[in-house]
């Protein structure tokens, strides 16, 4: 970890980024990571491992999946997490998700895409048309999904210029539905074993599947330490975590992630905090924040709260279920990942009332004091299930803020003095 | 004896309420000026106290500067609104740059608030910008809109257009009552829906700068569903909280 810094200049170029501009992004990333994490009180000695991942994250990482398809492996890039990790590694491909935190290249977006088109979207698209984001441009293939009318027309203008193909997801949950995802799940493996030209095994699926799910337990368990109180780790450091499964190597991720496991739970053992016992507690719900978007979380941690749970395709979302392990065949273990990824609670379905159920027993289990309801603007689905969640928030009890916002830090001040306001009334 | 200050530190005015022995021992209004933390070090510096509490946009650079304590504008109203009228369900603020409203439980306590969006839409500031536009004197417009028989539509919210529209209507030569009415019922409009929004009950005390403007009180007063409080002092509400804060905080009653 402390050799001399490489020049990765070389390789952003061969990949054909726009060298200019892909410094321009760099340069702003270290003072957004230092304001966000680095000012942060008592961190799990743990989070030095994400420090340097965020370091490297153009460079190291990105090295490493040149390095994976000098050898003759795939890189797969995706938005989204109902495209299945298990399956591309089955492969021998590395799964990674792609740039969309970030503002970038807007009026490049805007003079094909609508203003008001939602900021994760701007933001995958502005990263492509500038070539500024190195993991999609490493991709060997970009796999797309149908979670919103926005993303499924957004992959037709990405086809363009990359090579995209999309999954179709269902829209309800009806036996019907399930029986037909699992028939896109076939689809994608004759794709991606086109892609790689390897063939999924019975060995290869459950080696690929064990894998995923470990990486998906160190979560959980370092999730799980979170209900204690005083809480073991910022929310910051926890969204960082399961920011960067998405992207990372993942035994190395499961073992790094386990190391801060350990040290959270010998802090609850120890009756210690990463914030003093009495901190009002915050659960997070809503649309999924890439890297390196910490608005929310920073906002609220600075207001003198923590984040104690994330109700997010960023949060449990991801790493709650694990698919089964129990099967022996390749279409038992393909079904398995069907129904793991079909479960999933997103708003794109209708009706959803697994969200908001799982919303309240999370605030429960997590001694939740309030919730608060991320939204990116533009994002329908979410915008509208809001009464939904918050309906069910208060029948249960627990005051719900609303955040209406975007990548762009105009209206912090603004959000500042909400979530001030709604910490004090939590007191 | 205690003597504690509350510092309301707004885009527009920074306002102050010394508060000693349970009452309002001095007060004070000033323009915010170009550098509103001079402002308030002035007030600081007018004599001895036991504790600052700041509020307002301006409440965090008051702390790092003067080591005050701070509240937000939404306690601070909530706190000092519920002492002018202890039988206070809601407040209504609009200030220079933001449009408060919240709703109180019977002991004054915030149960639900909202502000308007990032943009001045429909506040003071919105109000000063139009005055101009329409040649008044910012002190002419509420009394200039209560003269009108009725006002002239206006369409926009956003400062910038609304502005534009505006002159447009000033060179076709519609009568300037008429439009500033105009302006003030789309105010008012946009306001009362925000109440509804957080189920704002009676009594309402309307607070701000803006409560001073008559025809921005009478509409409030005539648009929302049961009786409506002005204070006097309708700018100091946000400070006299701030004071009261400090004084909880004194008597170790907690932050309430």
């Amino acid at each position: 970890m402390s050799e001399a810094p490489v020049d990765y200049h070389p390789m952003w170029e061969e990949l054909g980024l726009d060298l200019d501009a892909h410094d321009m992004l760099l340069a702003a990333i270290p003072q957004l990571y230092a304001a966000a994490y680095l000012t942060q009180a008592k961190r799990p000695e743990g989070m030095a491992y994400f420090d340097f991942v965020m370091s490297e994250i153009h460079g190291l990482r990105i090295k490493e999946l040149r390095d994976h398809q000098a050898a003759g492996g795939k890189v797969i890039g995706s938005f989204c997490l109902y495209v299945p990790e298990e399956i591309i590694r089955a492969l021998g491909g590395l799964s990674v998700g792609l740039c969309a935190g970030a503002e970038f290249a807007y009026d490049e977006v805007e003079r094909i895409m609508p203003r008001n088109t939602c900021a994760l979207i701007k933001s995958f698209m502005g990263f492509k048309l500038a070539k500024v984001c190195p993991y999609l441009e490493a991709s060997d293939l970009v796999v797309g999904e149908t979670t919103c009318d926005g993303k499924k027309k957004a992959y037709e203008l990405l086809g363009e210029m990359a090579p995209v193909y999309v999954v179709e997801l269902p829209q309800m949950k009806n036996p019907g539905d399930l029986a037909f995802w699992r028939s896109e799940i076939d689809r994608l493996v004759a794709k991606l074993e086109e892609v790689t030209g390897r063939e999924l095994t019975a060995e290869n699926l459950a080696a690929a599947i064990k894998e995923v799910n470990d990486k998906r337990r160190a979560l959980q368990r370092l999730n799980a330490a979170r209900a204690a109180d005083p809480a073991p780790i910022s929310g910051k450091d926890a969204l960082l975590a399961v920011q960067v499964a998405f992207y990372d190597d993942v035994p190395r991720f499961t073992q790094m992630v386990n190391k801060v496991a350990d040290e959270l739970e010998a802090r609850v053992a120890a009756n210690t905090g990463a914030t003093p016992a009495g901190t009002p507690r915050v659960l997070v719900t809503g649309t999924p924040m890439a890297v390196p978007n910490w608005k929310v979380h920073d906002i609220i941690e600075k207001a003198g709260a923590v984040v104690v749970s994330e109700e997010l395709c960023t949060g449990r979302r991801y790493y709650s279920k694990l698919v089964a392990e129990d099967r022996t065949t390749v279409d038992g273990m393909l079904d398995a990942v069907a129904e793991k990824y079909l479960d999933i609670n997103c708003a794109c379905f209708t009706p959803n009332p697994g969200r908001a159920e799982d919303i309240i027993r999370l605030a429960k289990e997590y001694k939740a004091d309030g919730i608060v309801d991320y939204t990116l603007q533009s994002c329908g689905p979410y915008q509208i299930e809001s009464s939904l969640v918050e309906r069910a928030a208060q029948q249960a009890g627990f005051p719900v803020l609303r955040i209406d916002t975007d990548y762009s830090m105009e209206d912090i001040g603004q959000l500042s003095t909400r979530v001030e306001a709604f910490l004090e009334m939590l007191k | 004896m205690t003597r504690i200050l509350g510092l309301d530190v707004g885009s527009r005015t920074v306002d102050a309420v010394w508060w000693e022995d349970g009452a309002i021992a001095d007060s004070a209004v000033l323009d915010s000026g170009f550098d509103p933390q001079e402002v308030g070090a002035r007030l600081l510096a007018r004599g001895d106290h036991d504790l600052v509490v700041a509020t307002g946009y301006g409440r965090h650079a008051v702390r790092e500067r003067f080591g005050a304590e701070i509240i937000t504008e939404i306690k601070a109203y909530g706190t000092g609104a519920s002492r002018l009228y202890p039988q206070a369900r809601s407040v209504l603020d609009i200030g220079g740059q933001d449009t408060k409203v919240i709703s109180l439980d019977g002991g004054g306590r915030v149960m639900d608030f909202e502000m308007n969006d990032k943009c001045a839409a429909g506040t003071g500031r919105f109000l000063e910008v139009m005055a101009r536009a329409l040649g008044f004197e910012l002190s002419e417009l509420g009394p200039g809109a209560l003269t009108a028989p009725e006002g002239v539509k206006i369409s926009s919210m956003c400062t910038v257009f609304a502005e534009s529209e505006v002159i447009g209507l000033v060179h076709k030569g519609v009568d300037r009552n008429r439009i500033a009415l105009g302006l003030h019922e789309s105010i008012a409009t946009r306001t009362l829906s925000m109440l509804k929004r957080v189920n704002a009950q009676p009594p309402l005390v309307f607070a701000g700068g803006v409560a001073k403007n008559p025809a921005m009180a009478r509409l409030i007063t005539w648009g929302f569903a049961g009786e409506v409080l002005t204070p006097t002092d309708s700018q100091l509400v946000g400070a006299l909280g701030a004071a009261l804060h400090g004084q909880s905080l004194l008597s170790g009653a907690g932050s309430g």
